[in-house]
């Protein structure tokens, strides 16, 4: 089963007596362990794609379909569901709670979905710390880890509650060269591990070699 | 819930200068609330205290007691009424009264009266008096001699009664003729005869209805104005006036207590909007942010109540005892229960706010 597929999905936005196409048309289907790099200049409409996939936003038209949920027919609490469950993003701002420790951050979602037992949400998430090479921060706050371990703790949040789905918006944009390529090599190390599909939204070509396959869009239209 | 409660815990710096400010709101509602209860206990006692449900005044004194008197006559008419099971004779005078071992006169409400007064017990023998506990504080001890009135008419304290006190005047309850001789001494133009008194309580037999009675009474006299005991409180001089005046005080503490949480909670929901946005997208409900919201508010509202509760009794040990300021548990948890509506409905006006967070701010659109 595709981690995502994606029919005639079309996003237009009211602009007066005329509408603004953010997507126009856009199919797209990502097997479950693919890794995509969407690329495209700013205002290409890669934000709002990544949007429609993660549950965000909905299509004005179309069907959505992520690890065989049809989100497009969705109420806003299901998509709320959908996302705690099946989707991990990873943000470009990176944005952690600033009051949660770096473990509090990873398991935030495993906290917020309610069911799982705290004593196995904490242990998956410090087997993810310690993948990640920060087993030494668990306890530290955002303010005391250096951006490229924020961005390390963001991804073990998205991986966390193992997702089908992961959704990299611009991991880079903040990062040298080299931290970009550590972070980048971390993503795809950490996906390809869990046979995850992933989409990351870059507009940094340097990194779109990481990816299985890379896909342009441009005013709102997916590259064939 | 317990990201809510993480984020009290540390974060605590910010959230420190809204709960020191509802914490003095507390104290402020804690100090108008005991003063209001403390003038109003301190004045009305002596009415509260009586059993009866009905009292009786001449038309003409306007339900003021020292200006009316009931005539034996009337007394008897009264009596007569059906659905009137009893009577009591009441008079008040206000004296000044000559303590033992102090150099200044305690003011004092001598109250003579037959019987049937809540915490009192019968009345004495002539020459004594059950005196209210309030005058411990002006140096006055059981089995003293007080001198009260021009004449320093003997009076021996034989013991306390509580909640007694008429217009913040100590009150010392005497039989009746004693009342009449101090009356007589200290007023005399308002001197009254043998078996005359100020007020008659009536006891209401069983099953009668109260406002039919004292219409009846009325009607049979044709001289008197009978009212219930809650409205012969309010009739007081100054406590109806000095009900609403603390009641509006307090209703617009509360509004500000409102107003401040409001103000706090919709600036820090402003502050954390993306923050909000970044937990929406990763699954967090409306309901579950709000719930956070609430959380946060009753836990600032908790800590506000008990540190101002704290404060306002430490205050309360410093303030001179003839300040009358007497703070209930009844006034303590109206305080409570008002701050916390206040302070839940403050809070709720970031409610829209939160419910309107687009979990795609966590991202951005239209790139």
């Amino acid at each position: 089963m595709p981690a995502l597929v994606l029919q005639n999905v079309r996003k237009t936005y009211p602009s007066g007596d005329s509408e603004i196409v953010a997507l126009d048309r856009a199919n797209l289907e990502v097997p479950d362990d693919q890794i995509l790099a969407l690329v495209g200049p700013s205002g290409s409409g890669k934000t709002t794609l990544l949007s429609i996939a993660g549950g965000l936003l909905s299509a004005t038209e179309g069907h959505v379909v992520v690890g065989g949920h049809h989100i497009t027919e969705y109420s806003a609490k299901q998509l709320t569901a959908f996302r705690r469950a099946e989707v991990g993003f990873v943000f470009q701002t990176v944005n952690l709670v600033p009051f949660l420790t770096a473990r509090e951050n990873v398991m935030v979602a495993a906290e917020l979905a309610g069911g799982a037992p705290e004593k196995a949400a904490r242990a998956r998430a410090d087997q993810l710390l310690e993948e990640l090479g920060l087993a030494h921060r668990a306890e530290n706050l955002p303010a005391q880890l250096s951006g490229g371990e924020r961005q390390r703790v963001a991804i073990g949040r998205a991986l966390m509650n193992e997702p089908k789905l992961i959704l990299v918006d611009e991991p880079t944009s903040a990062l040298d060269t080299t931290l970009g390529n550590q972070v980048m090599a971390l993503i795809v190390g950490e996906v390809k591990a869990r046979r995850t599909a992933a989409i990351i939204v870059t507009h940094d070509t340097r990194m779109t070699h990481y990816a299985d396959r890379t896909v342009e869009i441009t005013d709102g239209i997916l590259a064939a | 819930m317990r990201l809510a409660l993480r984020e009290l815990r540390r974060s605590r710096r910010r959230f420190v200068p809204t709960t020191g400010a509802l914490a003095l709101l507390v104290v402020l509602l804690l100090m108008l609330g005991g003063l209001l209860d403390g003038l109003y206990i301190g004045s009305t006692g002596a009415l509260r205290s009586q059993d009866d449900e009905l009292v009786t005044f001449d038309r003409s004194a306007r339900e003021s007691t020292l200006r009316s008197r009931i005539e034996p006559d009337t007394r008897a008419a009264i009596e007569a009424v059906p659905g009137v099971r009893g009577t009591s004779g009441f008079g008040i005078a206000l004296v000044g009264a000559d303590v033992p071992r102090t150099d200044e006169l305690a003011d004092a409400a001598v109250m003579g009266y037959e019987g049937r007064v809540g915490g009192v017990p019968a009345p004495p023998a002539p020459g004594r008096a059950w005196a209210d506990r309030s005058l411990e504080a002006r140096g006055v001890r059981v089995g003293d001699v007080l001198r009260v009135g021009p004449t320093r008419i003997p009076l021996r304290v034989i013991g306390w009664v509580d909640d007694t006190n008429y217009l913040q005047q100590g009150g010392l309850w005497v039989e009746p003729g004693t009342w009449r001789t101090v009356l007589a001494e200290s007023r005399p133009g308002a001197a009254v005869g043998d078996d005359v008194f100020q007020n008659v309580w009536v006891d209401v037999a069983p099953g009668a209805d109260p406002a039919r009675v004292a219409a009846a009474i009325d009607a049979a006299t044709g001289t008197t104005r009978t009212i219930t005991r809650a409205e012969a409180v309010l009739a007081l001089p100054g406590i109806r006036e000095q009900n609403a005046t603390f009641t509006q005080i307090i209703g617009v503490t509360f509004l500000v207590a409102g107003l401040v949480v409001a103000l706090f909670f919709a600036l820090l929901t402003l502050e954390r909007t993306p923050m909000l946005g970044v937990l929406k997208a990763l699954g967090a409900s409306s309901r579950q942010l709000v719930g956070a919201l609430m959380t946060q508010t009753v836990a600032v509202t908790v800590i506000a109540f008990v540190t101002g509760g704290v404060i306002a009794l430490g205050l309360d040990r410093l303030i001179p005892p003839e300040v009358p300021l007497v703070v209930t548990p009844d006034r303590a948890g109206f305080v409570a229960v008002g701050v916390f509506v206040a302070a839940v409905i403050g809070g709720a006006v970031s409610l829209r706010r939160i419910i309107r967070i687009d979990p795609a701010s966590a991202i951005g659109t239209g790139t």
